[in-house]
């Protein structure tokens, strides 16, 4: 079946199998392998994307489930070369040691901070429920969330 | 001698080098990994914990559109070497990457489906009919150890693999002279190690120069390039084996899988690049699990709680098959078991038994977590039987500071440490004559508060080359090469092969230092055996420690070297030479110096011949480390215990850790925070089980409790800094010590709140349901 979405901006239509997973859509066929797979039970949170501004797991959405929508994965996080307040709180609070939880915790943090501007510890650790690090026991994490959400705050500049 | 260098980025917080590409989803994981013609390899795996294998019918498989090649374990026969255990062991078992004849532990590999995409390929296995005839199953390692138990390799007539039996002091005296000798047993259970991103490999086979290239998630890319080369029958200097970004390790991935192996092969057999990545499945069930021992342990005692000798036997359950490392683990375990205290008797006997299950191997802490665990429960036992404080225990037992460099009963070496200082300063942090008052007002109001202590030393660093078996490739050493490319700039070539320890940055902040230059002028890199010459890997927390040391060794190769370029060109002794901010310099006026561009300007344009001096600016090292360094600390927390429903909530989490001289605090911390979490997930969430058939019950993140974000407390971090002999930085390595220090701890804690209901001696994980039964099981008593 055919599929069009737009993905970080950009409207692209392919030929895809009924099963295509949107994860592997956006790794395989958009070619953008900043979205990772962790498990096959949607319960880790490595593949986590925003569709249509909401975080989703995309191993749990078909391609054609995202037909005609927005995806915005980690590549389309920054913007004209700058990055997102969400990855420099995470640069700036070392929130990330293997990075490979890192793209699934960024969407899941834009998408956190565009429904709670300023999260508390307890706040963010629910939110996380989602999503599993093995690294670094959360707490840079934390810091780095609230970082981005200080930044946010404090900043003109439009969320994604 | 000449003046030193001015300290600007090491032990400063210095944000990673490694980000900028990780937090845009640009870096390049082994999934990642495109190459024209690539096919996708899929793994059938057996259903059952043991079986013979009748009959496997691949042919509707091969049939079906995309399907390149369906093998099975008997057209591999003769072909492929056995996958390997490095380590001595009395039994060791045929291990081939495809089952031959039998299936011995659930997710044994035994067909490998090769199509277009991994969609297809699992359409080949789908349709692939195997016949298996069930055998009876062993999942208990002391069941295995009775007799007229099923024999898993009946080559061996036992499932015992291997044995081992050290004693020191006069144990047998120390049972005599205490005044009570305190047994009780303690399981450490097994584990999965879970990295988030799970196993995989490309393989990509060059017909025309006979190279093959292997991308695997590994933690070591020289050593599985030796033991593949071997199995695969290539020489080693037409094989490349390249790490790339590395989604998290912890040990699983320091290993030789039968996966890599099948993706080697058929990228040469089949001509096409091959690659392979596990699910999750596949990862709880196949990737080496960790711990696993059964210890049955007598302390001997005086009432004034003086440890007199400590005596232990062990059931180390090794699995179906031997995996790398799996009969070395066990080692550590015995010959730290004695800890923090002056014991002066020791003894330990291990036996390591074959099942029907995966193979554990290293897991964060490799052996020291379970040798942790032992001495810390002791300690809390010893306090309980005698109604004494578990901190005063430990004071009175400790190693005193002023014995180090000290040698434990099991011959091992501490190198330098300070117990009682981490212990007083844990105390202090958490206010613990107060916490005690309150625990004991709590107590009234039927609240149940535990304060658990864990005072921990382990042993890291690895290490010496003579304490690996003769038997395993490679040592203990590690390489550096150190290049000053013509403009200036550093390229670092580093053995270790890091997965989130940051020594990108850390390496970097030494270097920019050594050399006064910016931390952005030095590249590190690393993983890859055509760029760097051969390195040992990262495991063991030796990374900084012995990476550090081979990388400082190297380094001051080429500063001599540049010395002596610059003293021809100031005309001054290389030794009254400094570098400064960009210049060599003269160490006793720093303003009478030449820009270093113009010094390697001479080397490499060499355009007046230096004496004695080489063209070029690049220099190797190979570190031998003369012992293993050992860091310590003293974690404390408070926790409450529901008794209505056995829940653990978390009041207070300190830690105080000595790992000696810190490069980048921020990166330290990361450490243990994620160490503390892997050791409280220990205490209270996972535990990989199988059932007595076999069965792996824990298949999913669902089953295997990973901790969330919810689930773990805030740390509080604090340290002692006492830096190690042994190692030249004075480091001691810190990725392994929080998953040490933090599981007995919580485990003792938990106790500690339950004390009040009798309750001594609970199994870990310490879940709701086993603490809630217990309470209850106490209160009809």
């Amino acid at each position: 079946m055919r599929v069009t979405m737009t993905i970080n901006g950009q409207q692209r239509s392919d030929e895809v199998e009924d099963r295509m997973l949107l994860v592997h859509y956006l790794r395989e066929v958009a070619q953008l392998t900043g979205t990772h797979v962790g498990c096959e039970t949607s319960l880790c949170g490595a593949c986590t994307v925003l569709m249509n501004g909401k975080a989703v797991k995309s191993c749990t959405v078909l391609a054609a489930q995202a037909d005609g929508a927005q995806i915005t994965t980690v590549e389309g996080l920054a913007k004209d070369g700058e990055l997102h307040p969400v990855q420099e709180g995470f640069w700036e609070e070392h929130g990330l040691q293997c990075g490979f939880c890192t793209p699934g915790m960024l969407m899941l943090a834009t998408d956190l901070l565009s429904r709670n501007p300023d999260p508390s510890e307890a706040d963010i650790r629910h939110a996380l429920d989602g999503n599993l690090c093995r690294c670094t026991g959360y707490q840079h994490i934390i810091n780095a969330v609230q970082y981005a959400a200080r930044k946010m705050r404090g900043d003109a500049r439009k969320s994604a | 001698m000449a003046a030193a260098v001015v300290p600007k980025f090491v032990g400063t917080r210095v944000k990673r080098r490694e980000d900028p590409r990780l937090i845009s989803g640009n870096g390049t994981y082994v999934d990642d990994v495109k190459l024209p013609g690539m096919l996708s390899m899929v793994i059938l795996r057996s259903p059952y914990g043991h079986a013979k294998i009748n009959s496997i019918n691949v042919e509707a498989a091969r049939k079906i559109p995309g399907v390149v090649a369906v093998v099975t374990g008997e057209d591999l026969k003769g072909k492929l070497g056995s996958l390997t255990t490095a380590a001595p062991a009395e039994h060791i078992p045929y291990h081939p990457p495809l089952a031959q004849g039998r299936v011995r532990f659930v997710g044994e590999a035994v067909v490998a489906a090769i199509a277009t995409d991994p969609y297809k390929a699992q359409d080949a296995l789908d349709a692939v009919e195997i016949d298996y005839d069930p055998l009876p199953v062993i999942s208990d390692p002391e069941k295995a150890l009775e007799d007229g138990a099923p024999i898993i390799h009946e080559e061996f007539k036992t499932n015992i693999s291997t044995r081992a039996q050290v004693a020191s002091g006069d144990i047998d005296g120390a049972m005599r002279s205490a005044d009570r000798v305190i047994k009780f047993r303690l399981v450490n259970q097994r584990l999965a190690p879970v990295p988030m991103e799970p196993r995989g490999a490309v393989a990509q086979w060059n017909q025309g120069s006979g190279q093959l290239t292997l991308w695997s998630s590994t933690q070591g890319p020289h050593l599985l390039r030796s033991y593949l080369a071997e199995i695969l029958k290539l020489p080693e200097n037409r094989m490349r084996v390249i790490a790339p970004e590395v989604g998290g390790g912890f040990g699983a991935k320091l290993n030789v899988y039968a996966e890599e192996v099948l993706a080697g092969y058929l990228a040469m057999t089949l001509k096409h690049p091959i690659k392979w990545v596990e699910r999750r499945r596949e990862n709880l069930a196949t990737t080496t699990h960790g711990r696993d021992q059964i210890v049955y342990v007598e302390a001997p005692v005086k009432n004034d709680g003086t440890l007199l000798g400590l005596k232990a036997k062990f059931i180390c359950d090794a699995g179906a098959y031997l995996q790398l490392l799996t009969p070395l683990i066990p080692g550590f375990s015995g010959m730290m078991m004695t800890g923090c205290y002056k014991v002066p008797a020791m003894a330990f006997e291990q036996l390591v038994v074959f099942t029907n299950k995966m193979a554990p191997d290293a897991y964060r802490g490799a052996g020291r977590p379970e040798a942790c665990y032992i001495a810390e429960r002791t300690m809390d036992m010893v306090a309980l039987e005698l109604n004494l404080d578990p901190a005063e225990v430990r004071r009175k037992n400790f190693i005193p500071k002023e014995a180090f460099p000290a040698q434990i009963p099991s011959g091992l070496v501490y190198d330098s440490g300070d117990y009682a200082a981490a212990l007083d300063k844990a105390l202090k942090i958490i206010d613990y004559p107060k916490l005690r008052a309150e625990q004991a007002e709590a107590r009234k109001q039927g609240r149940y508060i535990g304060i658990g202590l864990c005072s921990y030393v382990e042993i890291c660093g690895i290490g010496p080359s003579a304490m690996l078996p003769p038997t395993m490739k490679g040592g203990g050493w590690e390489s550096a090469t150190i290049r000053m490319e013509p403009d200036c700039k550093v390229t670092v070539l580093t053995g270790v092969s890091p997965h989130g320890q940051g020594q990108e940055t850390s390496f970097a902040q030494m270097i920019a230092d050594e050399f006064g230059i910016g931390i952005d002028d030095v590249t590190v890199l690393h993983g890859d055996t055509a760029i760097v010459q051969y390195g040992t890997g990262t495991f063991g927390s030796r990374g900084t420690s012995v990476g550090g040391a081979a990388l400082m060794m190297a380094t001051q190769k080429l500063q001599a070297k540049m010395k002596k370029i610059a003293s021809t060109m100031m005309e001054t002794p290389p030794d009254q030479i400094v570098f400064h901010q960009g210049t060599m310099a003269l160490a006793s006026d720093l303003s009478k110096s030449i820009p270093m561009q113009k010094v390697v300007d001479a080397a490499y344009g060499y355009k007046v011949p230096i004496p004695g001096v080489e063209p070029g600016l690049n220099e190797s090292a190979f570190y031998e480390p003369t012992a293993c360094t050992f860091p310590f600390g003293t974690h404390a927390c408070v926790v409450e215990v529901d008794p209505d429903t056995g829940v653990v909530k978390f009041l207070r989490y300190v830690a105080v850790d000595d790992c000696g001289r810190v490069i980048n605090p921020l990166l330290v911390e990361g450490q243990v925070h994620g160490g503390i979490a892997q050791g409280i997930a220990q205490a209270l969430y996972e535990e990989v089980i199988y059932d007595e058939n076999g069965q792996l019950l824990t298949a999913t993140l669902m089953d295997y409790a990973v901790p969330k974000a919810e689930m773990l407390p805030h740390y509080e971090l604090d340290s002692t800094v006492t830096p190690s002999p042994v190692n030249p930085l004075g480091i001691k390595g810190v990725g392994e010590a929080g998953t040490i220090g933090s599981t007995p701890c919580v485990v003792n804690a938990v106790h500690d709140a339950l004390k009040p209901f009798g309750i001594k001696n609970l199994d870990m994980p310490l879940k709701p349901e086993r603490i809630w039964r217990a309470i209850k099981s106490a209160r009809k008593a």
